[in-house]
Parts: structure tokens; C-alpha cells; sequence
């Protein structure tokens, strides 16, 4: 298990702390014109498994994201940053379609998955949020059993096969099974914080997906359930592809193979990409002075 | 260096509001008290006045001339089957209303319009469904007076408030829940069917039979269908009925009298003595509503188990 250093958990301290503040003082400071630049956004030179092609989504009259041109490469970890109100959340919310559930919520441009656009008419959204699984920011297990949460996705999608052996192999692959093996029929209320949101991913994974969408998943985490959800992370990123949105610097540094950056030009609305490229690149070299800004602390 | 210790006494203005909330307490305490007091003073009065009929003839006999062997046998015959028409014709409607409007239904206007009208509906007086279901079901339908025709009359009256009630339970189920089974490939009546409904069932129970209890002592509405009647049999289907569906239908299509008609009629007797039954009457009624209650309850807590 790797260990956060002492220096690492106070600057993450620090951003949490001062983030509201920042922010406050980042409305006035950037009055941003995001449009990338091209150099900007440096798209993976791997296969990728989602191409993003001008997506805006509306929400009724007002365009909290627009133009964002994205490929999001297959088995890796892609890290949305940014401010709140960017539209990270929105975009993530695309990409299984969970936006359809908001009423008044408007998707246009194309979303390729495998190469095939999970907006076209022809699709359903049942058959696409199954192959692409979802972790929300507040754990929320149902108020069923450890046992039945996870196999509830393999039951609703007819999965066939032994479910104690489904429930076991996704309650394994969350690292959750040495702790809840004895007590399965306990409620997956009564389990900490950490653990459920394990559970939800050990739930997402039951049902065989490929991707994997996290919206902050460690937000409501202490730092010890957070460095135990990063290390899975990397564990699962052999096997599935994970797109994680936090509003953590250090965590994106920590996890992602990729970052992508986004800003808004007020809150919640025309939120853009502004800078993508490998991790390592955006934050030891990014090209965009307002990207610095960001992940310096100088704003957001 | 010298200070002086802090006076942490309250004073003033905190003096003041401290006052005020103590003394708001005992407001509420009164606000309890008073209805709770009334409660209590007429059940006492009834237990009394019932004094001398509190025996199980009350229940098992049929009406008769005299106080003293008088029984509500067919009334509490017949509001057991009007309230089981009422039942079985109201809530798979209420319910299914409820769940469209909250899970299905797209935002409109038109949705807007309905919500508002059930609203209302729940607000009509019940003598206005009374009149409503003698034009429909006694005369359009041509169903007589008979127990069906009260049973539907009753659902009429009471699908509004179910409806009601059911969508808050439905509204109090954390969309948590429905996002979680949704975003793992369940389809809208999976996440409705395994996520909501369970959670929803403790509130949809309790406005179910708050209705129930509701059309159990309903009497303005079913005086306007018919059951202002003297009967001295068992209306609806007998015991043997309930293989034979068309027997049973006709059972269902007798007249009737249910027990809160009867007792009023009791109360307006010239004979005085009457009171008696007719209190013990009630204290029947109140036992009938307060097991549908203890019902509604244990479902309810067997429902919260995690």
C-alpha cells in the first residue's frame, strides 16, 4: 500500500480548507475566454474507448457545458479537474447517459463509445449504463444486505450463474470481501463510510461493466478510506477503463494517467475543456497559464 | 493581573428570549393537552353510556325493537364488504396514479393540472360523491343500491387522498436510490419496483389506511346510495359464495346498511334507551378503526427493518 507523505496530506488539507475563499477571489480574477488552444489539448496516443465530439449539454435555457472535444483512452484513469460549476460533474453524467433523468437536461454532439455515438436513437440507455458503471460522490447503498447490494445489478440484468460466486468475486475485485465476508446479510447501511462506498463499486462491478464513472468518490471520505478507494483504483484500472472527476489536485495527481482541465465561464454555465494531456504533463508542465493557476492554488 | 471572573448569568435581551422559549414549552404542552383531554372525557362518556350493552350481542345480533337485544350485525356485515370493494377498486388505482405521476409521468402543464384537481378532489365533500355515485354507478350503471355501488362510491372518494399520501411516501424515498439502480442498468420499473416501492411502502401504508379508516366511518355519502335501510340479514355474499363467482357477484349486488348508518339511526330513536346500544355501537366501530391501525403499524415496522 503506498503511503501519503506527511507533506502530501497537508497541501490536500490546505486546498480543502481554502477552496471557498479561492474561489471567491478566482470569479473576479479570471474572466476566462476558454477557448483551448490547440496545443492544449494533446489527445492520448492510445486507443481510445470514448471520443467526445462537440458535446454541450443544456439545462433548459442555460449551456453548462459546451464544445468539448475529448478521447478518453481505454484502460486508464482520466481525471476531471477543475472548479466547481465547470460542468465536470455534467460531463461525467453524459457519458452513461444519467442526464437523461434530469427533465429538462439537453444533450447534443456525439459521445462514440467503442466507436458507436450513445446518443443515437437506436440506443438504449438501460443497455448503456449497464456496460457503464457509476460510483456517486455520497455512497448509497441500498437499505438492503451487503449480499443483496451487490448482486442486485446481476439480478436486474438477468445475469445466469452462481450468485454467490458473482457476489464474492465483485465484493474481491472492490477489496472489500476479507472485511464483510462473515456478516453478508448485514445491511450495507451499517457499514462505514469507506466500505460503502467499496460496496457501490463492488455493486458496479457485478454487473460486468467496462467503465467505470466516479463523481468525487472520496469527497465524504476520511483521508484513510480515500488512500484505500486510490489504491483500488489502481487495482482496477488493469481491467476497466476510469473516469474519475475530483475536485482533490493531490488525488488526481495520485491516481490519473490522464488529467483533463475545465473552467466555466460562470458558474454552471459554458463550462470548457481547457487543457488534456498526461498527468504527469499537466502538472509539471501544463501549457495553459490558467491551468497553472489552478493546480498552483492560485485559484479554485 | 487581576481579572474579574465572567458572568455567564443570562441578562437582558438573552434573559428575555430564555424566558420566551421556556414559557413556549408549556404552550405546546397545553396544545396537546386539550384535544387529548377532550379525547379522553368522551371516551369516557361513551364507555359509560355503553355500559349496559357492552356484550358481544352487540355485534352478533340483528336489529331488533328492544335496547336491550338490539345488534349491528348487518352493518358491521356490510361496511366489512362495501369496505372491501373499496379496498380492492381504490388502491391498485391510487397507487399506480402515484407511482405515474412521480416516476413516469413527464413534467408538463397538463401534469401540473392533474396534481392540482386531485388536490382538490381530496377536498370535495363527501355528499358530493355521494351524489356523484348515485348518478354513476346506481343509475348509469344501474347498479341499485347495493354494496358495490357503495364500495365504488367510497373509492371514488377515496383515490384522491390515497393518490396523495402515496406520492409524498414516493417523494420521501432519497433519488439516491433510483440513480443507483439506475446507473447499474436497471430499467424504470426495476429501480421502481426494487428501490422505491419498498422504501415508500411504510408512508403509502399509512395514507392507505388513514383512507381506510376514513371510508369506515363515512356516512353522508352512503346515506345518499341507500344504506338508510333496515335489514335483518347478512348483506353481500354469504361464506359459501366466495367459490361461485356469480353468486358472489349477486351478493355483492344486495342492498346494505353499513354500522355508522346504524347507529345513527339508533341515536334518533324515540326510545331513549337506544343510546345504549348506540354508544356500544361506537366503541365497536372505534375497536374496528383502531385494529386497522394496529395493522397499517406492524406493516409499517416490518418494512424498516434496515
Amino acid at each position: 500500500m503506498r503511503q501519503l507523505d506527511v507533506k502530501d496530506r497537508i497541501m490536500k488539507e490546505l486546498d480543502e480548507t481554502l477552496a471557498p475563499a479561492s474561489r471567491a477571489v478566482a470569479a473576479d480574477i479570471i474572466a476566462p475566454e476558454p477557448t483551448p488552444t490547440e496545443e492544449a489539448i494533446r489527445p492520448p496516443a492510445e486507443p481510445a474507448l470514448f471520443r467526445l465530439r462537440d458535446l454541450g449539454v443544456w439545462y433548459g435555457s442555460k449551456h453548462a457545458v459546451s464544445e468539448i472535444n475529448l478521447d478518453i483512452p481505454l484502460n486508464r484513469v482520466t481525471a476531471l479537474i477543475g472548479p466547481s460549476g465547470c460542468g465536470k460533474s455534467t460531463m461525467l453524467r453524459c457519458l452513461n447517459r444519467m442526464n437523461d433523468l434530469i427533465p429538462a437536461a439537453r444533450v447534443e454532439g456525439r459521445v462514440e463509445y467503442h466507436g458507436a455515438n450513445i446518443y443515437d436513437r437506436s440506443v438504449d440507455p438501460v443497455e448503456v449504463r449497464r456496460r457503464i458503471g457509476m460510483v456517486f460522490q455520497k455512497p448509497n447503498p441500498f437499505p438492503k444486505s451487503i449480499y443483496d447490494n451487490v448482486a442486485f445489478g446481476a439480478r436486474v440484468n438477468g445475469i445466469k450463474g452462481n450468485m454467490d460466486e458473482i457476489v464474492e468475486s465483485a465484493l474481491r475485485r472492490a477489496a472489500l470481501w476479507e472485511e464483510v465476508k462473515g456478516e453478508l446479510r448485514k445491511s450495507g447501511l451499517a457499514l462505514s463510510g469507506g466500505q460503502q462506498q467499496r460496496l457501490c463499486i463492488a455493486r458496479a462491478l457485478a454487473v460486468q461493466p467496462d467503465v467505470i464513472l466516479m463523481d468525487e468518490p472520496c469527497s465524504a471520505l476520511d483521508p484513510i478510506a480515500t488512500l484505500m478507494i486510490e489504491d483500488l483504483i489502481r487495482e482496477l484500472v488493469q481491467n476497466y477503463t476510469i473516469i474519475i472527476v475530483t475536485h482533490n489536485m493531490q488525488q488526481a495527481a495520485r491516481v490519473s494517467d490522464y488529467t483533463a482541465f475545465m473552467l466555466a465561464a460562470e458558474h454552471g454555465v459554458n463550462g470548457r475543456l481547457v487543457e488534456y494531456g498526461p498527468t504527469t504533463e499537466i502538472f509539471t508542465n501544463p501549457r495553459e497559464k490558467r491551468t497553472e493557476d489552478y493546480i498552483t492554488g492560485r485559484f479554485g | 493581573m487581576s481579572t474579574q471572573p465572567v458572568i455567564l448569568k443570562a441578562r437582558g435581551a438573552v434573559a428575555r428570549r430564555q424566558l420566551f422559549s421556556r414559557f413556549s414549552r408549556y404552550m405546546f404542552l397545553l396544545a396537546t393537552a386539550i384535544p387529548v383531554t377532550i379525547l379522553l372525557v368522551l371516551t369516557y362518556d361513551t364507555v359509560q353510556t355503553a355500559w349496559p350493552r357492552l356484550d358481544w350481542g352487540i355485534i352478533s345480533n340483528y336489529p331488533s325493537r328492544h335496547w336491550d337485544i338490539t345488534g349491528y350485525r348487518p352493518g358491521i356485515v356490510g361496511s366489512l364488504w362495501i369496505l372491501g370493494v373499496t379496498v380492492f377498486a381504490s388502491f391498485p388505482v391510487a397507487i399506480g396514479t402515484a407511482i405515474w405521476i412521480e416516476e413516469f409521468a413527464p413534467k408538463s402543464r397538463l401534469l401540473t393540472i392533474v396534481k392540482i384537481n386531485l388536490a382538490n378532489l381530496a377536498g370535495v365533500p363527501s355528499i358530493i360523491y355521494g351524489i356523484l355515485g348515485l348518478t354513476i354507478f346506481v343509475r348509469f350503471y344501474e347498479m341499485e343500491r347495493s354494496i358495490l355501488a357503495a364500495g365504488f362510491t367510497l373509492a371514488l372518494m377515496i383515490i384522491p387522498m390515497t393518490v396523495i399520501a402515496s406520492q409524498e411516501a414516493i417523494r420521501q424515498v432519497p433519488p439516491s436510490l433510483r440513480d443507483g439502480a439506475l446507473a447499474l442498468g436497471a430499467t424504470r420499473w426495476q429501480a421502481v419496483r426494487h428501490n422505491v416501492l419498498p422504501n415508500a411502502i411504510p408512508g403509502i401504508m399509512t395514507g392507505v389506511i388513514l383512507a381506510t379508516s376514513r371510508a369506515a366511518g363515512e356516512t353522508a355519502a352512503l346515506i345518499m346510495i341507500g344504506g338508510f335501510t333496515f335489514i335483518r340479514f347478512d348483506p353481500g355474499p354469504s361464506p359459501a359464495d366466495i367459490v361461485n363467482p356469480s353468486a358472489f357477484y349477486d351478493g355483492l349486488r344486495e342492498s346494505f346498511t353499513i354500522l355508522p348508518i346504524q347507529i345513527y339511526g339508533d341515536t334518533i330513536n324515540s326510545q331513549l334507551d337506544f343510546r345504549h346500544a348506540a354508544a356500544a355501537g361506537i366503541i365497536a366501530l372505534m375497536a374496528g378503526v383502531m385494529t386497522l391501525n394496529l395493522i397499517a403499524a406492524v406493516i409499517r415496522e416490518r418494512f424498516r427493518r434496515f
